[in-house]
């Protein structure tokens, strides 16, 4: 009772500031993960610049090429988004489990099983069915396939034990296993002699390109997906009661929340839209199922999941930006004569030093309101 | 509505992009319009330049070309077959002014390398490996390839000399055409030193799969292979793991002798340095280049690494027999009659197929002796 009396008196107090006072806490709070982020890719990149000097090239150049690759022309940014495109749907995959506090880094095996199952779900119905309904057709069959798949990582954490970390990168080796073995036999088109493939969608069964860019329909449907994952995990009880077992599955069993079915869920939904990113490769990309769906996608998705907080509108920005930083590492191979491991270099240390500036959350009275108040 | 200028929004963007790009890359217009001999070739390898493999023995024919002339080159490494190699031989065309690409991967053809071509027509894109169709594939595309088999055959004479247990062994990547060809071709000439010799393949499932090759290697010596040969991507962990314990190598791709020192008997390696020149010199004079251009050891498409000390003067003398037979372009490895290791009869007594043949490119038997399964 006393705050609520306190609060209009403080206000009083400030005097004209009053006004601003919310307005101030409302961007102090949302400024702390956008500045820490940002010294933290400051502080990479530095890091980064000593390792290129280091091998006696010049760090100044090189980010030049690297805008230039990314971002500096309608081309290179088209490029990046379409390297982007899957993870966004990969890092998800990532970061709904994490927000139930499980650490799934098995997308990989949702990707190819989808992409597998998109191509043998579309195979009956082309030319039977128009092509958006084989779209439909193809894309439940990829997320019901990799739900299944990442959602019994999630069932064996919950009812058996077994570490979700672990498991769900074990079944994605089994994944790429199960994948080979359909695509070289019961499903392989005879006529791939060299490169084992499913039969592939004719020309006008391809989920085609954004209309004036360059870029195929997967970003759209990963940036929706984010922003639905967002909405589930922000504004639904689902999600609330998700964020409640992320922060303490004991006091949420007390509480009476059904945490295997919210752990089964996420994790079912989180491989869905893996499941979904394969689809997409097959449908937009590939024209079938091959082994050259296991791209890495899922495993760049869990340094984009983390990279963004575990924050589905954040994955957006994020991806983007390595999509950006791979567009631009091939530019950095041709002119400077770097191997293409220096691309992974700066990708492991923007990781690394993001993933220890997690220690600066909380330390700086700036981005606290409540602690301004007693100062 | 009658249209004013032939300009959309799509070749607008396009237009301006390529304005950036020319801001940003000064030199690049000047170069193209310099003269007729200069030209940017563009070349992109799905693994590392130094793998001691496949990429590697591109890479090598790329560095032969680089001393010519005229010409500027541009490489990049480790591109996945996605959409990656899309962008990167747009990025190739559109940032460096290439306008002669090799994406040398065999997964890069269809449907990146077309979908590639259909878009630039005015580029030229020869691809390594595939199996271009006149009529079916665009006329600026074009395909080219090496027949190893016969170096296979050689690498088998050498090991036939070297074995003593009569077992040698085979790491081999996934069960297609082009692998089946060569392990039946090193058995067939080891036989062709002493018909009871047998050949233990092993499939990995995978182009580059370091664990498993090594592991691969293992399980054939212990059972008692003493002279081991692969085809995967990259030999090096196989060579290294066989020298390691004390079996006789042949290698493959590229030249491994530094990685087996006198364990190394010869290898089957690619020629490719001639095969670029060819194409340069072609591109340079004007000429039309070859659409589907395919040649063996007399062609200079493939070569042989220079014998190793533990061949002895009888092994020597029959394998540059061989050699000499094959060079006069007589020779033929699938001579009738061959039985395939399930006893039927695959190969008539009648018939001696071309090294050329085409019914050798769709092969999928293991020829009698070899010990193992492509299913």
């Amino acid at each position: 009772m006393t705050a609520e009396v306190n609060d209009p008196r403080l206000s009083i107090a400030a005097g004209g500031s009053a006004s601003f006072r919310p307005l101030l806490e409302w961007l102090a709070r949302r400024a702390e993960p956008v500045a820490i982020g940002l010294v933290a890719i400051l502080i990479g990149l530095a890091l980064f610049s000593l390792f290129i000097l280091a091998v006696g090239k010049s760090p100044v150049t090189l980010f030049q090429l690297m805008y230039t690759g990314g971002f500096g022309s309608w081309f290179s940014i088209q490029n990046s988004l379409s390297r982007a495109a899957p993870l966004l749907l990969t890092a998800l995959c990532v970061a709904l489990p994490a927000r139930l506090g499980l650490v799934i880094i098995g997308a990989e095996g949702a990707v190819v099983l989808g992409g597998v199952a998109a191509a043998a779900s579309a195979m009956p119905f082309i030319g039977v069915v128009p092509p958006i309904m084989l779209f439909v057709f193809m894309g439940v069959a990829a997320m019901v396939v990799g739900g299944i798949w990442i959602g019994f990582a999630g069932f064996l954490r919950h009812y058996r034990g077994v570490n979700e970390t672990i498991s769900s990168l074990l079944l994605a080796y089994i994944a790429i296993a199960l994948m080979n073995q359909f695509v070289e036999g019961l499903l392989r088109d005879p006529a791939s002699l060299n490169k084992p493939s499913t039969k592939p969608l004719p020309k006008d069964y391809m989920l085609g390109q954004i209309p004036g860019m360059d870029v195929h329909w997967g970003l759209v449907i990963g940036v929706v997906a984010c922003i639905l994952s967002w909405v589930l995990i922000e504004i639904t009880s689902f999600g609330f009661a998700a964020r409640i077992a992320g922060g303490n599955v004991r006091a949420a069993q007390i509480q009476g929340l059904p945490v295997g079915k919210l752990i089964v869920g996420f994790t079912a939904i989180a491989g869905g839209f893996a499941g979904l990113a394969g689809m997409i490769e097959v449908a937009a990309v590939q024209g079938s199922a091959n082994a050259s769906l296991a791209a890495g996608y899922g495993y760049t998705g869990i340094l984009v999941a983390f990279l963004a907080r575990h924050n589905p509108l954040a994955i957006i920005p994020v991806a983007i930006l390595l999509g950006g930083i791979s567009a631009s590492g091939g530019l950095i191979q041709r002119r400077m004569g770097l191997p293409d491991a220096t691309v992974l270099v700066l990708q492991g240390t923007l990781f690394i030093v993001i993933l220890f500036c997690e220690t600066f959350y909380g330390r700086f009275k700036i981005f606290n309101p409540d602690l301004w108040k007693r100062s | 509505m009658t249209k004013l200028l032939p300009m959309n929004r799509r070749n607008f963007l396009q237009a301006s992009a390529a304005g950036l790009a020319a801001g940003t890359v000064p030199g690049l217009f000047g170069s193209q319009a310099m003269a007729q001999t200069a030209l940017t070739v563009g070349f992109i390898y799905v693994g590392p330049k130094d793998d001691y493999g496949y990429n590697q023995a591109h890479a090598e024919g790329a560095a032969v070309i680089k001393k010519m002339p005229g010409i500027t080159l541009v490489e990049e490494e480790n591109v996945p077959e996605t959409v990656d190699v899309q962008k990167t031989m747009e990025s190739m065309i559109n940032l460096d002014g290439a306008t002669l690409l090799f994406p040398t991967s065999f997964g890069y053809f269809d449907p990146h390398m077309l979908a590639m071509a259909a878009k630039y027509p005015k580029i030229q894109f020869r691809h390594c490996g595939g199996l271009w169709t006149e009529g079916k594939h665009p006329a600026n595309t074009g395909s080219y390839f090496g027949y190893i088999g016969q170096g296979q055959y050689l690498n088998g004479i050498a090991a036939g000399y070297a074995t003593k247990s009569k077992k040698i062994g085979f790491v081999a990547a996934k069960p297609i055409p082009q692998v089946v060809q060569n392990i039946n071709s090193f058995l067939l000439g080891a036989r062709s030193v002493d018909p009871t010799i047998t050949c233990q393949v092993i499939f990995t499932g995978e182009w580059s799969l370091a664990v498993k090759e090594a592991e691969a290697t293992n399980a054939l010596i212990d059972q008692g292979a003493d002279v081991i040969t692969c085809h995967v991507d990259s030999p090096k962990v196989v060579v290294e793991t066989a020298a390691g314990r004390g079996a006789f190598v042949c290698g493959y791709h590229a030249n491994q002798s530094a990685l087996a020192k006198d364990k190394y008997l010869t290898g089957a390696e690619w020629a490719w340095g001639n095969v670029y020149t060819n194409f340069i010199k072609t591109a340079q004079s004007g000429g039309k280049l070859g659409n589907f251009v395919r040649g063996g050891l007399k062609d200079g498409f493939v070569k042989m690494s220079p014998l190793g000390p533990a061949v002895s003067a009888e092994g020597r003398k029959k394998f540059e027999a061989t050699l000499a037979e094959i060079m006069s372009g007589k020779f033929s490895v699938f001579k009738g009659p061959i039985k395939d290791n399930k006893g039927n009869v695959v190969v008539t007594a009648s018939t001696a197929f071309a090294e050329d043949a085409i019914e050798l490119e769709s092969m999928g038997y293991l020829v009698e002796g070899v010990v193992g399964s492509t299913s």
